[in-house]
């Protein structure tokens, strides 16, 4: 007997996706950093570094540390501004056939809205994906992140002025992510991205001094993967458009972890730094699942965790 | 960067030995480095597949070569060499390596130095495991030009594989902290002293951020030009996390010129950088990262 080939497709708001394997905003540049490893085009979809209106020069140094099993970072949303990108960066990402998303932020609503303005008018661009929880700049948007008025105001202010498809990336850093979830649905986003990176510090004891210049930084790896995990079972079962599961996936059996609690389509971050391949092999491994297990369709996996 | 050559080679330890107390040198399988590692780039290496530590670690690479062909004939095996400082976890886990075991290292990777072979003389200052990338830059500079080295450390157990540069045909000079090897001093004293006597030289640096702050002093004040290697701490070494920059000269809120270390560098010309805004309690090392 010969194994069926499965299909990995799934769909996001909208963008049919080849497979559900994409890395997350941040950890993979503007795609040219990783072209030389692999091609770009094996991605369920790219995801872009945050973007803001004007340059943007981020924190000082150190900016990273590493942690028992994760990294701190606080780069502070360091990128080369909408018209750079678009001059510099998007005649690349034009030419793949996987989809564009264009990560942004603003520093105010009216950044927020114009931003999505420009993105509207590249064709290049598929869908965009809205930054309400970085934790590292004040007004980098955790200020609208984790308050679901505020929330549901800035995504339904982009949501009037950008017609693609709008995935809006939630912070952890809150008490109830449902509540976050909802507001923002309701707001009308299309898709959910859980979760951006848990607040976090880490103190040098020989100098007593924090690690990182802006003394606090956003923790990502292998640490934060069950609490992430448990904020994409949540905010999946509040809502009804689907969520993209995002913290400390490092191989497929990871993915499916999330898959499973919820998840339509995965996000792979520090993992791309580890492995410039990681995700080529989650994306082989998650095939090599559905074969070994008999799954024609991965999306049949989504939701299916069995709880008493 | 050449990235066509830029690969994640799944390899393994040729040889993993203490050269002087704490310092280590390690060999490793590498096809492909002799023709394509330029003098001054480096490699992460994953030091095991397990956690931790969870990130790679950034050394400069040392030397590249070729073993001679064995018994049966087959060509030799190409190989790169990496030196490094136990400081950490990370280089506690290289340490305990022995042949044969596995390891992962990608690259090569950076811009590295750019040899200016017009006859004039080559200076080299390096300070401890600073050395590191100075010695293919010297491997290739002794081809067409007269070569100094000018080597510090805080004692004799920092000045590191100085012989080989002797062999060369590399003029050394030494110098430790405590006078316990070469001259007493810093290394930069002798730097002072050489473009003293001009005429036109080029230089080409690599150590601790104070030493190499005093070095583009000098060498600013002689109008000397001088290309400096950096380390610092990395996620990914490809230029997508943005943790390892540098602060460009006239960079400004407004106008931020922050560079990668690890892309734009680690060689940077030293006009290139704001030596007043740069962190020099730095000493994440490349070569000997934690």
């Amino acid at each position: 007997m010969t194994a069926i080939k499965p299909d990995l497709s799934v769909e996001v708001a909208g963008l049919v996706l080849k497979n559900p394997v994409m890395p997350a905003s941040g950890t993979f540049g503007y795609g040219a950093e990783y072209a030389p490893f692999f091609d770009l085009n094996d991605l369920g979809a790219i995801v872009t570094k945050g973007l803001s209106l004007k340059p943007k020069a981020g924190n000082p140094t150190p900016r990273i540390a590493e942690t028992e099993g994760g990294m701190l970072n606080a780069i502070g949303l360091q990128n080369v501004g909408i018209d750079a990108f678009i001059r510099e960066k998007v005649p690349l990402l034009g030419t793949l056939s996987t989809p564009v998303i264009a990560n942004f932020f603003g520093n105010s609503l009216e950044e927020y809205g114009e931003v999505a303005d420009r993105l509207s008018n590249i064709p290049e661009i598929a869908a965009a994906e809205l930054n309400i929880s970085c934790p590292n700049v004040k007004k980098g948007g955790i200020v609208f992140g984790t308050d679901p008025k505020a929330a549901a105001e800035v995504v339904s202010l982009v949501r009037r002025r950008f017609s693609k498809p709008l995935i809006v990336k939630l912070t952890p850093n809150v008490t109830d992510i449902a509540l976050m979830a909802k507001a923002v649905e309701e707001a009308g986003a299309d898709a959910l991205c859980c979760i951006n990176t848990i607040t976090g510090m880490s103190i040098d004891v020989h100098t007593r001094r924090p690690r990182l210049a802006n003394t606090t930084g956003g923790l990502s790896g292998p640490a934060i993967r069950p609490v992430a995990v448990r904020m994409v079972y949540q905010a999946a079962k509040a809502v009804s458009i689907p969520v993209i599961g995002v913290g400390g996936i490092m191989k497929a059996e990871d993915a499916l972890e999330f898959l499973i609690a919820g998840a339509t389509a995965v996000q792979v971050g520090t993992a791309n730094f580890i492995d410039p391949c990681a995700m080529v092999e989650i994306i082989r491994g998650l095939e090599a699942f559905c074969v070994a297990r008999n799954i024609g369709r991965i999306r049949d996996l989504t939701g299916s965790v069995l709880i008493q | 960067m050449n990235e066509q050559t830029v690969k994640n080679l799944k390899t393994q330890v040729l040889s993993n030995q203490e050269i002087t107390p704490g310092y280590f040198r390690m060999r490793i399988l590498a096809p492909g480095y002799p023709k394509s590692a330029l003098p001054g780039q480096f490699v992460m290496v994953r030091v095991q597949r397990s956690l931790p530590p969870l990130l790679r670690r950034p050394f400069g690479i040392f030397r590249t070569g070729v073993l001679p062909p064995d018994c049966e004939g087959l060509p030799g095996k190409e190989y790169l060499e990496i030196l490094y400082k136990v400081v950490g976890r990370g280089t506690e886990i290289l340490r305990d390596l022995h042949q044969g075991d596995r390891i992962e290292v990608l690259g090569p990777l950076g811009r590295g130095f750019t040899a200016s072979l017009d006859g004039r003389e080559q200076i080299l200052v390096g300070g401890g495991i600073g050395l590191v990338p100075l010695y293919m830059l010297a491997r290739e500079l002794v081809k067409t030009s007269k070569v100094r080295l000018y080597m510090g450390g805080r004692t004799r157990e920092d000045i590191l594989c100085v012989t080989e540069f002797d062999r060369l045909g590399v003029e050394t000079y030494v110098s430790t902290d405590d006078g316990s090897l070469g001259e007493q001093g810093f290394v930069t004293q002798a730097l002072e002293r050489r473009l003293a006597q001009g005429p036109g030289a080029l230089v080409y640096a690599c150590g601790p951020m104070p030493m190499l702050d005093a070095v583009q002093k000098i060498c600013r004040a002689k109008d000397v030009e001088l290309q400096v290697s950096l380390e610092a701490l990395m996620a990914c070494g490809v230029g997508a996390c943005l943790g390892c920059v540098v602060m460009g000269e006239g960079h400004s809120e407004e106008t931020p010129r922050y560079l990668c270390s690890c892309k734009e560098g680690p060689v940077f010309d030293a006009r290139e950088l704001a030596w007043q805004r740069l962190d020099m309690e730095n000493d994440y090392c490349e070569g000997c990262a934690s």
